[in-house]
């Protein structure tokens, strides 16, 4: 353990003066930041910074296609600059790569695939600075992304880190905390609190896990709610801009809520 | 369920690069990174002051959210009153005032102070301990010490500037939070307040200028000397201030003084050194036996480097990490072979005159000069001879890290000028401990001091100053009264005596002495999962007057022909539970320290002498180890339960074993310890067989004459009985077997103990010792052959004489210690004295802390209780044992010191029964013993008196024909006194007279020998 940083000091701080069950700033930007995609997301969770990209669904390039859905493929590349020491990393690298994967793997199952058969979806995920929750942040971005590219979704999947020191959990972990703790990365569907992925890389005791468990749950609620209001901002712009007259106010019905957003994103385009 | 909350970050303004830090930090290698680090800043960091409305709710909330073991608490209403200062106030320190004056800190005039976070960053940056003691200092209630988050508070963090040091942030830092607590504070104390406190703050700090810059901005600040003179019991606060203080006389002209010692190099050019390998840093070990020279042992070297003369030194003082330079090979030199008293040699050193050094310092000059013509005489004759090879020899340029701590000292009464004036007047405490200089202390209080036993701490130790500069901290008692022997001891062992706090006994079960097991019933968490060993014939055997009984142990006949054989142990687990204050407290006490006339006790004393303690006739929880052996002891099986016993005896080991020898007896519990024993001898037959050694130490028993009186009446060496080698046997195979066991359940975390094998280097002077002087060979290639080749080192004329080479060789080992098993190789695992690849310390956790742990580890290993997180962390059970050695180690110098305190009475008491007198050599003292010489040196020898265990020096007046190769001195009779020559060698016996007498100066007792004819 780092002999020179308190992680947790008596009053109940942590090392950038937040305390346990405070996540980190986020804020989020929607579409347009990246010519020609179908859709964009730029979130900024603390000093991390994750930028995701989606083409298509489009025409699958090569093989791997299959008859009955679309097919998911996604990127991450890490910027040389966003890290402490530069390091420039080439596309095989294994972490990358993993990364890769459990984004894919949490949105396969979330994405309705089915209804584009034989197509593919890309998702570019650009890390452009790095503060611990690079993941997290990945798959936040993403969901965005996808909802910005108007392609329909069970739910939002938000996600965060979580992780335990000695028996007090925090929660939303930067870079220095993610280097000494044992840590836990979860996606949650806020609506259904289904979880789509569970990523854990330390050892954690089995006592402990439940605990941190539930609570990153709850903090993905919390997330879901900021994610919401950006995505209805957004959508608010968009509609205004084209002249139109759908406007989703605060009392619009409970299926308006996700559901109905993803049928205005749809008519929009 | 708890409360989430995003917190916001301004992202753009100025508030936005308030919140980021940046700054560059050199890596390891060599590289320059930029580290750019969030911050945070909050509006609802309080005050922490009970008069202040604004802040009343939010200290509400922390007060009813905080847990149980630390309670907040808030400064007082009405603040301090100091004469300096008008109005009450509350007090701000700067970081200097911590670092250098926390003695002062810790008295218990000083409440009510604010503790800035940017001051305990630097503190626990700069020194941990500090660090430590701060922290104690924050949680005790009584004193109301608030930590106030400055750096995290919107209002008062501060951003470092360009061109700002970090240490010029901090004060500017300081200065803005104490900005804040004054207008805070005047706004919700002041005149429009509902409370009307009117309450202040000032700012206290021994650094000028930020106490200049503080009144410049219109802020109250005071240096250290200024502020306590404004206190009431200021006389008393004056004594403990450091030397560091400014304002001090001592800093008076400091400059203009000669340098009598080359200034240290800075700490950034001491670090490149180490790194760039131009330099070695390593602990420095000053030689008790000459106070001009000391090494350090370095992985660097073979042999410990010499450092040479005071010059050498620089002002290291034992126990500091030093950055040495190694000289060239020609200038390497060999130890001396020489004793060199500080206490003779500087007497006539003057306090108050040494300020200006060189004039009256005309007796040290002459000695050191005497001795480097020595030195240079000593070079020739080692190039002549190469007996004493020479070592590598270095001086010290830095220091890296000073391990200062207070010491126990004596008042010098010739370095006191005017015993009666009450005013300041510098002089000299000489601390018990050989190795530590004399250290000049300042103090009003001179007359009162004298004949007392007192701790001082170090403050500096300037180039211009030929001694270090501390201060008196507080008085110990009068020298040679018991409580204050008893507690300088333990001071200067520093072993944690003070009784168990409140929260502490609250962890013991409410039924207190009356806590019994309950009625049997599996339900109850008592008996969950437990096994009724009740009818067993269990008994224990331990020293007379034992209160804390660890262990007990039966066996029986089985039907098959084997035999049942068990180990109960004390279940401490059960009452001491993980992350809890009790255990809290047992970790950093480690040990049990047993003295001659006090025991410290490492739990409660309900636990250790009761509830834990397995008495006689009354049901106790145990934990069990239970082995079927074949009649040749061999084991078959192994069973851990936990279990409840009823023990049926308890024995002394001279109780135990007339018992077993007396063939009348026949019953259950006679035969039972037959049993053991007939296994036992078996075990011990096969350990030896596999190479272990049988070591000695130089013990002895005080026999005390009443409780009250505690006056020692005699001291006789202890005896090993059969039994006593019965109870280690199976202590040691249940040791053994549960280290295996929780090795295989915990690879990476179990807490073992290992005793390494000695490098042979350290048997190199022994061996060479016993060939020249006894023609006998001793092998050291492995534990088997060493224990071997150590029963041929017989002298049949002597039967002393193999224990005393046994006592030597275990000083050339090293010591046993506790070890996390994932932190170090495999292979390094064994205990080289046990000749056994596994160990780990099990069967006393009343007294060792280990043991607890171990426990608590073997109990998850058999799947009876989860095993506590943190025992899972690696860096968690390093961080406990490395406390746990260290506390290991100070246990048995204290208890060893204790024994030797109380020998030195016996002697003092057995001279005057035989009517002898006090000045030892002049044939006054009647006490005559027979003695080893150990150590031979130009004008002394070092003997060794079996029958006390107790080893002295004799000095001669003047050098005598010494011949290092052989190790042998001659001393003519115009030397010693005596009718006659004699010629000594290491190994000769010789008869010493044995006297206590007492050093004028500082009254202190000091066992002397000198030689005499038989």
């Amino acid at each position: 353990m780092s002999s020179r940083l308190e992680l947790l000091n008596a009053g109940g701080f942590r090392v950038d003066g937040r305390k346990q069950h405070e996540l980190r700033s986020i804020s989020i930007k929607l579409g347009g930041s990246i010519e020609g995609c179908d859709g964009s997301a730029e979130v900024t969770q603390g000093l991390t910074v994750v930028s995701a990209s989606v083409f298509g669904p489009r025409e699958p390039r090569l093989g791997g296609q299959s008859h009955d859905r679309a097919t998911i493929n996604v990127e991450v590349s890490l910027s040389p600059w966003g890290s402490m020491e530069r390091k420039r990393r080439n596309k095989g690298d294994r972490r990358l790569l993993e990364i890769a994967s459990a984004i894919r793997s949490t949105f396969e199952p979330v994405v309705h695939t089915h209804l584009y058969p034989r197509s593919q979806i890309d998702i570019f995920v650009q890390v452009l600075q790095q503060d611990g929750g690079i993941l997290p942040a990945s798959i936040n971005a993403t969901t965005l992304a996808l909802m910005d590219a108007g392609i329909p979704m069970q739910d939002f999947v938000t996600s965060l880190s979580c992780g335990i020191h000695s028996t007090s959990p925090l929660l939303d972990l930067n870079n220095v905390e993610e280097s000494d703790l044992p840590n836990l990365t979860v996606a949650v569907l806020p609506r259904t609190a289904k979880v789509t992925l569970a990523s854990l890389e330390t050892r954690l005791h089995v006592e402990r896990f439940e605990e941190i468990f539930r609570l990153a749950i709850d903090a993905c609620q919390v997330l879901h709610q900021e994610m919401d209001l950006a995505t209805r901002a957004r959508t608010k712009l968009l509609v205004s801009a084209m002249g139109g007259k759908l406007s989703i106010d605060k009392d619009s019905d409970e299926e308006a809520r996700v559901g109905g957003l993803l049928d205005d994103d749809e008519m929009e385009y | 369920m708890v409360e989430i909350s995003i917190r916001k970050r301004p992202l753009t303004g100025i508030e936005a690069s308030a919140s980021t830090q940046k700054f560059f930090k050199k890596t390891a290698r060599g590289k320059v990174v930029k580290v750019v680090r969030e911050r945070y800043l909050r509006s609802d960091i309080s005050c922490g002051s009970s008069s202040c409305q604004k802040c009343k709710e939010s200290h509400l909330s922390a007060i009813s959210s905080k847990q149980s073991n630390s309670p907040t608490v808030l400064l007082s209403q009405k603040g301090l009153a100091n004469s300096v200062v008008r109005g009450n106030h509350y007090l701000i320190l700067d970081t200097n005032v911590f670092l250098h004056q926390i003695d002062l800190i810790e008295n218990p005039s000083f409440t009510d102070i604010i503790v800035l976070q940017t001051v305990l960053d630097e503190v626990r940056h700069r020194s941990l301990p500090l660090y430590n003691r701060l922290k104690a200092l924050i949680s005790d209630p009584d004193r109301r010490f608030w930590v106030f988050y400055n750096d995290f508070s919107s209002e008062t963090a501060v951003l470092r500037q360009t061109d700002e040091s970090p240490n010029d942030r901090n004060d500017r830092a300081i200065r803005t939070a104490v900005e804040w607590y004054r207008s805070h504070l005047t706004l919700s104390t002041g005149p429009t307040s509902s409370t009307r406190s009117n309450l202040d703050v000032v700012l206290i700090s021994d650094d000028a200028d930020n106490v200049r810059k503080a009144k410049e901005a219109n802020l109250r600040a005071y240096n250290v000397r200024e502020y306590v003179n404004g206190m009431s019991n200021a006389d008393q606060l004056l004594d403990l201030l450091s030397a560091r203080s400014v304002g001090g006389d001592s800093e008076l002209g400091g400059d203009r003084r000669s340098l009598l010692y080359p200034e240290h190099l800075p700490t950034a050019q001491v670090q490149a050194g180490l790194k760039s390998g131009v330099l070695i840093s390593g602990f420095f070990n000053a030689n008790a036996y000459n106070y001009l020279e000391g090494t350090v042992r370095t992985s660097a070297f073979d042999k410990p480097v010499l450092l040479v003369g005071r010059e050498a030194m620089n002002r290291a003082v034992d126990g500091d990490v030093v950055a040495v330079t190694i000289l060239p090979k020609e200038e390497w030199k060999a130890a001396a072979d020489e004793v060199i008293e500080a206490d003779s040699a500087l007497k006539n050193d003057d306090a108050e005159a040494s300020d200006d050094e060189g004039e009256n310092s005309g007796d040290v000059d002459r000695e050191e000069a005497r001795l480097a013509r020595k030195e240079a005489r000593d070079a020739e004759l080692a190039a002549k001879s190469r007996t004493s090879e020479p070592q590598p020899t270095g001086k010290v340029v830095g220091i890296v890290r000073r391990n200062w701590r207070s010491y126990v000292a004596h008042v010098d009464v010739s370095s006191v000028h005017d015993a009666s004036s009450l005013g300041p007047q510098s002089l000299f405490a000489t601390p018990v401990d050989r190795k530590i200089p004399r250290i000049r202390i300042r103090t009003r209080q001179a007359s009162n001091l004298i004949g007392q036993k007192i701790l001082v701490a170090l403050d500096a130790w300037r180039p211009t100053s030929r001694y270090p500069d501390g201060h008196f901290v507080r008085a110990l008692g009068a020298t040679e009264s018991k409580e204050a022997e008893q507690e300088s001891l333990l001071l200067e062992h520093d072993v944690p005596y003070r009784p168990f706090s409140k929260a502490i006994l609250d962890c013991l079960p409410v039924e207190g002495d009356d806590w019994k097991v309950p009625p049997k019933d599996f339900s109850n968490p008592a008996w969950r999962d437990r096994i009724d060993m009740r009818s067993e014939m269990i008994c224990s055997i331990d020293p007379p007057g034992c209160q804390d009984i660890d262990d007990a142990l039966h066996a029986k006949q089985l039907p098959n022909g084997n035999i049942e054989a068990g180990v109960h142990i004390a279940d401490v687990s059960y009452f001491v539970k993980p992350d809890n204050p009790m255990d809290a407290e047992a970790a950093s006490r480690g040990t049990t320290v047993y003295l001659v006339d006090k025991r410290i006790d490492m739990l409660p004393h309900l636990l250790g002498t009761n509830l834990c303690s397995l008495r006689p006739y009354v049901e106790r929880l145990a934990f069990s180890a239970v082995w079927e052996m074949t009649p040749d002891a061999d084991i078959v099986s192994v069973r851990f339960f936990k279990s409840v016993i009823a023990s049926k005896a308890a024995f002394t080991y001279e109780e135990a074993q007339l018992r077993k020898d007396d063939k009348s007896k026949t019953d259950e519990i006679t035969k039972s310890i037959r049993l053991l024993n007939s296994l036992a001898i078996k075990l011990k037959k096969k350990r030896m067989d596999a190479g272990a050694l049988n070591l000695a130490s130089p013990e002895v028993r005080i026999h005390l004459d009443s409780s009250e009186s505690a006056a020692p009446i005699d001291v006789e060496q202890k005896e090993m009985r059969e039994t006593n080698s019965l109870v280690e046997e199976f202590m040691l195979l249940a040791n053994v077997s549960v280290a295996e066991k929780i090795y295989e359940t915990f690879p990476m975390t179990a807490v073992l103990r290992r005793h390494q094998p000695p490098p042979k280097t350290n048997f190199e002077t022994l061996q060479d010792i016993l060939k020249k002087r006894k023609g006998m060979d001793l092998d050291v290639s492995s534990s088997g052959a060493l224990a071997a080749s150590l029963d041929l080192c017989v002298d049949p004329k002597e039967p002393a004489f193999n224990t005393l080479v046994r006592i030597m060789a275990t000083r050339c080992m090293l010591s046993a210690e506790y070890f996390c098993s994932g932190s170090v190789a495999r292979d390094t695992f064994g205990h080289y004295g046990l000749a056994c690849g596994m160990y780990t310390h099990f069967t006393s956790p009343i007294r060792r802390y280990a043991d607890v742990l171990a426990h608590r580890q073997l109990s998850a290993a058999i799947n009876y209780a989860p095993l506590h997180p943190s025992l899972h962390s690696k860096d968690h059970v390093d961080d406990i044992l490395n406390v746990v050695n260290k506390r290991h180690r100070s246990a048995q110098m204290a208890s060893r010191a204790s024994v030797e305190f109380y020998v030195g009475l016996a002697i003092t008491e057995k001279n005057r029964s035989a009517g002898g007198g006090e000045t030892v050599g002049k044939g006054e003292v009647k006490l005559r013993e027979e003695a080893f010489v150990i150590r031979t040196f130009r004008n002394g020898i070092a003997v060794f008196v079996s029958k006390f265990g107790l080893e002295g020096l004799i000095t001669f007046k003047e050098e005598c024909e010494f011949d290092a190769e052989e190790y042998k001195v001659k001393v003519p009779s115009r030397v010693s006194g005596l009718s006659k020559d004699v010629e000594l060698g290491i190994f000769d016996k010789c008869l010493v007279e044995i006297g206590v007498e007492k050093d004028k100066n500082t009254k202190r007792g000091k066992t002397k020998m000198a030689l005499v004819l038989g």
